[in-house]
């Protein structure tokens, strides 16, 4: 049987990564986070805002410089907008936004979550069916009539890529998955895939997530996934502190890069998903092994890990990237787990980091990141707070 | 691998060795093929929940697996269950719990619905309650096992895990596109040589009160509820929105070489798959239709074959105004004035209703069996025709006919557009 989960086979072209586009609470653009990186200043958290939760708030945006319509910045929600925000960012980076032939043909991939609750909504209609004796017609009614009928369009997964189209012109192919953190595996994955085997030329992949609302926060409390109290590093398994945050890559064949006249700003060299049987002991660890192995961990290699900092999963990480002796370092510890796009985030940070030649300083307090000298080559492991593992390896183009 | 294993551009052809079929007309192919041809509707007057209030009371739901009511994804998840253990069965492929491929899994987004709202607001214990109160409910832990149900990877994983498929699935979503994207990733790993086999499906529980208000609230249904097997009405005149459904469909593709090695029966053939996405509007088509027609061609390219090769087109026909009178004007673009003429169209949506995320699924696998049994399934309600669409939508009543190649169309909003071309096996 073949490896279905093999990202790389014979015979297969380079795939260049010529634009980044990347926002969170450390900054936008590749220049500013590679500032706050290495000035090696703690990361910017709130937890007063959705006490007790730890959250890594968006730094402020000017939405109008990709999104000039305002029309169109009312029919998303924050984590659309983060999304199409940060897509603009890299298509730009990439050198062709606004460019119609090269948009209409490029393949997007977007991973995805969903949408936003109206929390006063729910919350005065919660109360109303309280008092009730016809629950079921006032629900039908109060749907009905305090619905914005634009939200069921902000709410849906694959509206971020819809709205890419809208507002950017990609419109090659658009295709959106779920799942979390391995849809951003996935994503990139699949992206890198086609563009590898010929299928596709060009192709825009990646996510976004607004950390800073309370139905998501709900979601992963349901069973005690939420970082609390005070900021923690993510390899201490502090839980969750999730992180608004919008990433995105413009992949490229280098022949079709070559003939508009793009570098590339590092190669992405490989991207494996997989799937252990978390009930199984020692599972999570050895799969995370076989990544590393995949990818390889000659001299110069590090780790950018897209560790959650969830309870069993962070452990298990942690044995596996120990035991590489692999430098390591966390893209929670700078700007929070943005699930869908965490995976997405940390290709970024690690393309950052192999085309500087050097990784940023580590974390104090977080017990797998040390000092460490100069990389070519870095391997984005993910490990997804509750099923999927991934890898991704990035190299000096 | 031998030359006539490989398609003209020389990839890995791709075959369908296994399909899978559940709607409201029943579950299983045999009895969903029987209805589909005698032209029976399987909409209804909604029973599942409280309709008072609501604009549409009428929707093909699917009522014959759970008793009382379930959050939608473990009706998605039972959906998609049985459509790939008929699949499976028929395919003959691998052995029980280890399916030897990929799972490539179109699955409605999903969020905690309104019975579980209303729990978590009661162990607030006290009202008035504001949304942060609803979190200190959450962390409680009395309700661990909804986090993992109302995460979006959920009902695929679930799937990985009943089936055995190998790696991490894929979840995805292209709105009402989905089933035929689902398709399209399993065709596309098929022909990178990453696999020989991929269990493809997609899969739609969510008929609940909200969902169907949301819809309701972009004026996208039908509000012809006196009459629900006569209120989708796909290419007629008198049409005014879809009707919201629900279903699976599953299919097990393989590249033809290791199909024919190990003995299987072949039901059809993936030849090609197109896709364009559309950035006009979020709901709506560009008025030139291009995205429409550059699908199509885009299919038809990628298979290899003209519009004079194409023999009967099931249509993504919604029954909305704007749909069916786009699809005519996408179909203009893409077939001569005369080859349109006489190719058969029709709508399995006048019969199932739209099921959404599954429908790409479902209509492909219908595609499979029109070409199968050579008999093309109606368009049903099909009573006033629309004079600005001249389609031969072969109204009312099934027809014998040859079919060698069908392409099947699937719009979604957000403007993901996908068309499949399938044939029957290469003589």
């Amino acid at each position: 049987m073949p490896d279905v989960t093999e990202g790389r086979s014979r015979n297969q072209r380079d795939v260049w990564i010529t634009g980044i586009g990347l926002v969170s609470s450390l900054g936008e653009g590749l220049d500013a986070h590679w500032q706050a990186l290495t000035a090696g200043s703690p990361p910017v958290t709130d937890n007063t805002t959705f006490a007790p939760y730890v959250v890594h708030p968006l730094v402020k945006v000017n939405f109008d410089s990709q999104i000039p319509k305002k029309g169109d910045q009312r029919q998303m929600e924050p984590w659309q907008r983060i999304g199409t925000y940060a897509a603009g960012l890299a298509l730009d980076a990439a050198g062709i936004a606004k460019n119609a032939e090269i948009l209409s043909n490029t393949d997007m991939v977007v991973a995805a979550g969903g949408g936003e609750r109206d929390f006063q909504v729910d919350a005065a209609i919660l109360n109303d069916l309280s008092a009730s004796n016809d629950a079921g017609r006032l629900l039908n009614e109060r749907l009905l009539s305090d619905l914005r009928p634009t939200l069921s369009l902000a709410q849906l997964s694959n509206l971020l890529a819809g709205n890419i189209s809208i507002v950017h012109g990609v419109t090659g192919s658009s295709r959106t998955f779920m799942g979390e953190e391995s849809s951003g595996v996935d994503a990139a994955r699949i992206a890198y895939a086609r563009i590898a085997a010929g299928q596709s030329e060009i192709g825009l992949v990646g996510g976004a997530y607004n950390a800073e609302r309370e139905d998501t926060l709900l979601l992963n409390d349901l069973d005690a996934f939420c970082m609390k109290g005070a900021f923690s590093p993510a390899f201490t398994a502090p839980g969750i502190a999730s992180g608004s945050m919008g990433a995105f890559l413009v992949l490229e064949s280098p022949e079709h890069a070559k003939a508009r006249g793009a570098t590339p700003i590092a190669k992405l060299s490989g991207v494996w998903s997989e799937r252990a049987k978390r009930a199984v002991a020692g599972a999570v660890p050895a799969k995370v092994k076989a990544l590393l192995d995949k990818a390889g961990t000659a001299p110069g290699t590090a780790v950018i890990s897209g560790v959650t900092g969830a309870r069993d999963a962070t452990q298990a990480e942690a044995e596996a990237l120990t035991a590489s002796g692999l430098p390591v370092r966390a893209v929670a510890n700078r700007i929070g787990h943005g699930f869908e796009a965490q995976f997405i985030a940390a290709l970024a940070l690690a393309a950052l980091a192999v085309s500087k030649g050097t990784l940023f300083p580590p974390l104090a307090g977080d017990p797998l990141e040390k000092a460490a000298d100069g990389i070519s080559r870095a391997i984005v492991t993910q490990v997804g707070h509750w099923r999927g593992e991934g890898a991704g390896l990035v190299e000096k183009a | 691998m031998t030359q006539a294993h490989l398609d003209k551009f020389g990839r890995p052809i791709v075959v369908v060795t296994g399909i899978g079929v559940v709607t409201s007309l029943g579950q299983g192919k045999e009895d969903n093929w029987r209805r589909l041809t005698a032209g029976e509707s399987g909409i209804h007057t909604i029973t599942r929940f409280p309709i008072e209030g609501m604009r549409t009371t009428i929707a093909g739901t699917v009522d014959f697996l759970f008793d009382g009511r379930v959050a939608a994804p473990n009706l998605s998840e039972k959906l998609a269950t049985l459509a790939a253990e008929e699949a499976i069965a028929e395919s003959g492929i691998g052995t029980p719990g280890e399916f030897p491929g990929p799972l490539f899994a179109a699955v409605p987004p999903v969020e905690l619905e309104w019975p579980e709202r209303q729990q978590l607001a009661e162990a607030v214990g006290h009202y008035p309650i504001v949304y942060h109160d609803l979190l200190g409910a959450a962390a409680s832990g009395k309700f661990r096992p909804w986090h993992e149900r109302f995460l979006f990877g959920s009902v695929a994983d679930r799937l990985a895990d009943k089936f055995g498929t190998q790696g991490q699935p894929i979840s995805l979503s292209t709105a009402c596109a989905s089933g035929a994207t689902a398709i399209q990733l399993g065709v596309e790993a098929i022909r990178r040589g990453e696999t020989e086999v991929a269990l493809s499906l997609g899969t739609d529980g969510s008929v609940h009160p909200e969902a169907l208000i949301r819809f309701s609230l972009l004026s996208a249904l039908t509000t012809a509820n006196d009459k629900p097997e006569e209120a989708a009405r796909p290419f007629a005149k008198n049409r005014d929105g879809f009707v919201m459904a629900e279903g699976a469909a599953a299919l097990v593709l393989e590249s033809y070489a290791h199909a024919v090695a190990r003995g299987a029966k072949i039901l059809g053939v993936l030849e090609g798959c197109g896709e364009m996405a559309d950035n006009f509007h979020r709901t709506r088509s560009s008025p030139d239709g291009r995205p429409i027609v550059g699908c199509m061609k885009n299919a038809l390219a990628d298979a290899g074959v003209t519009p004079d090769d194409v023999d009967y087109i099931n249509a993504h026909g919604t029954s909305t105004p704007e749909n069916d009178r786009m699809e005519y004007v996408g179909l203009k673009g893409v077939f001569s004035e005369e080859k349109l003429a006489q190719t058969p169209i029709s709508s399995n949506k006048s019969m199932i209703g739209h099921t959404l995320t599954a429908a790409g699924a479902i209509e492909a696998a219908v595609s499979l069996l029109t070409i199968q049994n050579g008999r093309i399934p109606p368009t049903i309600n099909y009573n006033i025709p629309d004079p600005a669409i001249p389609l031969d939508v072969v109204p009312n009543v099934a027809r014998d006919a040859q079919v060698r190649r069908v392409i099947s169309n699937s719009f979604g909003f957000g403007g993901q557009n996908v068309c499949l071309v399938l044939a029957a096996e290469p003589a």
